[in-house]
């Protein structure tokens, strides 16, 4: 996994709430293997027409083409489960998506590929949109380490993330490879389970 | 200490804790054509699955609901085609159980399951899918998780979480002539919103809950995800132990009474503490309809579409606005007006054997008016169906009987719908496009989409019932 530590990015506003993983990935889609190919995949509802051409849509637009982050409303990345909505924002280049408030599964999806999900207060999450939809094009700076979001107008502001989650996305580390660590204690585990609930083997 | 039944499951399966993360130990993993990537993985990393007894595979998302004579071979699109395939090289190579295209007890991974007796009170399970929820019916912890997720889980057997919060909905009341479990739960997250439960797991209690049958409550628990909600249980009870007998994988002979023990220690203690608590009438629901495009967009069939000038506020009014117009429908219309184009009775929500009974006792007032399809969740219940009678009533009433899997309910199998047409469906999300690019979704029960097929467009049950 590729570590994340500061990104400095074009960032692109998404006003509307309840942004669900079907149109960040719509369901056919699912079957491409992960990869490139799902940069077109990201929105691509909303994004292309029937016949591959482009609609109106913000990232189709310059400069928004080349945006690392998206500043979303509440519950963005919620619905199924399925990780290819993960992967497609990471495929066309996004990084990290502040929000309010995210799908639960989504948000745990992010930080397994490298994205960040950051939570910020509705007041914020608004403000910084409405920053960037005064500055069309404007950059943010997302510090991991640090734990902040500078926005258009220079302001600070500090985001709360699990130290774990926190520690694996600055690494890069897998959380197989974390786990593998504890191999002895989930065997143990197991004996003891085993006994007791004898008819589940 | 009095605990809630999440809090003493949740207990039994800690293997350790990191930095306030529980490493659960996880007792089943369900997994579909789409847990590809889960393998991609483990050969990316070159893992082995840690205990491949306890994984279980299903063909379901991919999976045709007409012409399976000739199985994996006979389907057409090379790409689902392959998908159906690759379940079954990967399950094969890694020793895991198939319940395949051509088995015969293929279904829904979250219904074949429960049917098997897989599902079992107090286990943690997780599921490729996000209304692994549905299981929680049994009263166990079950989830859905992402792919990289579903990879930890079978490098390991076990899964890093945070401990959510819990909300307890107290259901009280007989439910009304016409209105069913999916009534319910509609009722609910139109109440709490698609919000309402993010970050918790929901415990559904009350006199309803114990009244209701394991089908009723599956459906329930199977919409938790749509109000948000990590996981959703209920206690298990008499109802469920009956349920389990006998199943192929239920505890038999002498470890039945340990199971059963065991089981009955689960509910949770008078006097525990939950987060949250919401009450609510079951006896004043109505047969439930959603006109917009997410599930708490949901109205009493006795209504007429909102207006957003009525909207709480600007976003909430903007929500409604967009909704509206992608629905093509215009505020103040009658819901029971609203004519459609199709009906899709199937899905893990609601097409298991009492979901297919309920619609075709309306089906046998009449006839269907629009295509209408009955997709059974698996190949159990529509043998059961059969024996039943309940597939000559259908297709006398001019329904169409097809092969189980999840078909229209996500339209990964290539049923799908038309741009701009509306669909009377019984399934779980009715997000744009979900059921095909442009395709319109509106949630209902059983026998309010079975109504809807007669009368080819939306129709409160309990009028066209009585006259029946
Ligand atoms: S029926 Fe629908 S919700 Fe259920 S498992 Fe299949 S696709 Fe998912």
């Amino acid at each position: 996994m590729k570590p994340f530590t500061t990104l400095t990015a074009i960032a692109a506003p998404f006003d509307q709430p309840n942004i669900d993983t079907n149109q960040l990935c719509p369901t056919r889609f699912n079957k491409v293997p992960r990869g490139p190919r799902y940069a077109a995949v990201l929105f691509h509802d909303l994004r292309f027409n029937a016949d591959g051409s482009e609609k109106d849509f913000v990232l189709n637009r310059e400069p928004y083409r080349s945006a690392g982050i998206i500043v979303a409303d509440r519950n963005f990345g919620c619905g199924s489960s399925r990780e290819s909505a993960v992967y497609a924002l990471y495929e066309f280049g996004i990084s990290c998506v502040i929000a309010p408030s995210f799908g639960d599964i989504f948000a745990n999806n992010c930080g397994k590929n490298g994205l960040l999900p950051v939570m910020l207060p509705t007041a914020e999450a608004d403000a910084i949109r409405r920053q960037l939809n005064a500055n069309v094009g404007a950059t943010l700076t997302v510090d991991l380490a640090a734990q902040t979001v500078t926005d258009v107008e220079g302001e600070v502001h500090r985001f709360d993330i699990h130290p774990v989650r926190r520690k694996c996305l600055l690494e890069g580390l897998d959380d197989v490879d974390r786990t593998r660590q504890y191999l002895p204690a989930i065997e143990a585990f197991e004996t003891s389970y085993r006994r007791e609930r004898s008819w589940l083997y | 200490m009095a605990l809630t039944m999440f809090e003493k499951i949740w207990a039994r399966h800690v293997v350790t804790i990191d930095e306030g993360e529980a490493l659960l130990y996880v007792d089943r993993a369900l997994i579909h054509e789409g847990s590809s990537h889960a393998f991609d993985s483990l050969r990316e990393q070159q893992r082995a699955v840690f205990r491949p007894r306890q994984i279980f595979a299903f063909n379901d998302h991919y999976v045709p609901t007409t012409g399976r004579d000739k199985g994996a071979a006979g389907i057409a699109n090379p790409d689902i085609r392959d998908m159906v395939l690759r379940l079954g090289a990967n399950a094969a190579a890694h020793d895991i159980t198939l319940f395949g295209i051509d088995h015969p007890q293929q279904g829904i991974l979250h219904i074949v399951p429960p049917e098997q007796g897989i599902t079992q009170p107090g286990l943690l399970m997780v599921g490729a899918d996000s209304h692994s929820s549905t299981h929680g019916a049994f009263g166990c912890l079950s989830f859905g998780v992402g792919a990289s997720e579903m990879f930890h889980v079978m490098a390991t057997q076990t899964i890093w979480q945070r401990k959510p919060k819990t909300l307890r909905i107290v259901l009280e009341g007989a439910p009304g002539f016409g209105v069913s479990a999916k009534d319910l739960i509609l009722a609910i997250i139109a109440r709490i919103g698609v919000g309402g439960g993010v970050g918790h797991v929901i415990e559904y209690a009350g006199s309803t809950v114990r009244g209701l049958s394991m089908e009723a409550r599956m459906t329930i628990c199977n919409m938790t995800i749509e109000a948000g909600g990590r996981a959703g249980m209920m206690a298990p009870d008499e109802t469920t132990f009956t349920y389990i007998a006998d199943r192929p994988y239920a505890p038999k002979g002498a470890v039945r009474d340990d199971a059963l023990a065991f089981w009955k220690m689960l509910p949770s203690d008078d006097g525990a503490v939950f987060d949250k608590t919401v009450t609510l009438d079951a006896a004043a629901v109505a047969p439930m309809v959603t006109w917009g495009t997410n599930p708490e967009q949901a109205l009493p069939i006795t209504e007429t579409v909102p207006d957003p000038r009525d909207a709480r506020d600007e976003v909430q009014r903007a929500e409604y606005q967009s909704a509206i117009d992608y629905m093509a429908l215009a505020p103040g219309m009658a819901l029971s007006g609203i004519k459609i184009d199709r009906v899709f009775i199937g899905s893990c929500t609601n097409a298991r054997i009492e979901d297919l009974r309920a619609a075709a006792a309306v089906a046998k007032l009449g006839r269907a008016q629009v295509p209408a399809w009955v997709v059974p969740g698996s190949r159990s219940i529509q043998h059961q169906a059969e024996q039943e009678g309940l597939d000559k009533i259908f297709t006398a009433a001019g329904f169409e009987w097809r092969e189980p899997g999840c078909s229209l309910c996500t339209a990964l199998n290539g049923d799908q719908l038309q741009p701009g047409e509306r669909c009377a469906s019984t399934s779980n999300r009715n997000f744009k496009g979900r059921q095909g690019t442009g395709g319109r979704t509106h949630l209902m029960s059983p026998a309010m989409a079975a109504a809807a097929a007669l009368r080819g467009r939306f129709t409160d049950v309990r009028e066209l019932a009585a006259k029946g």
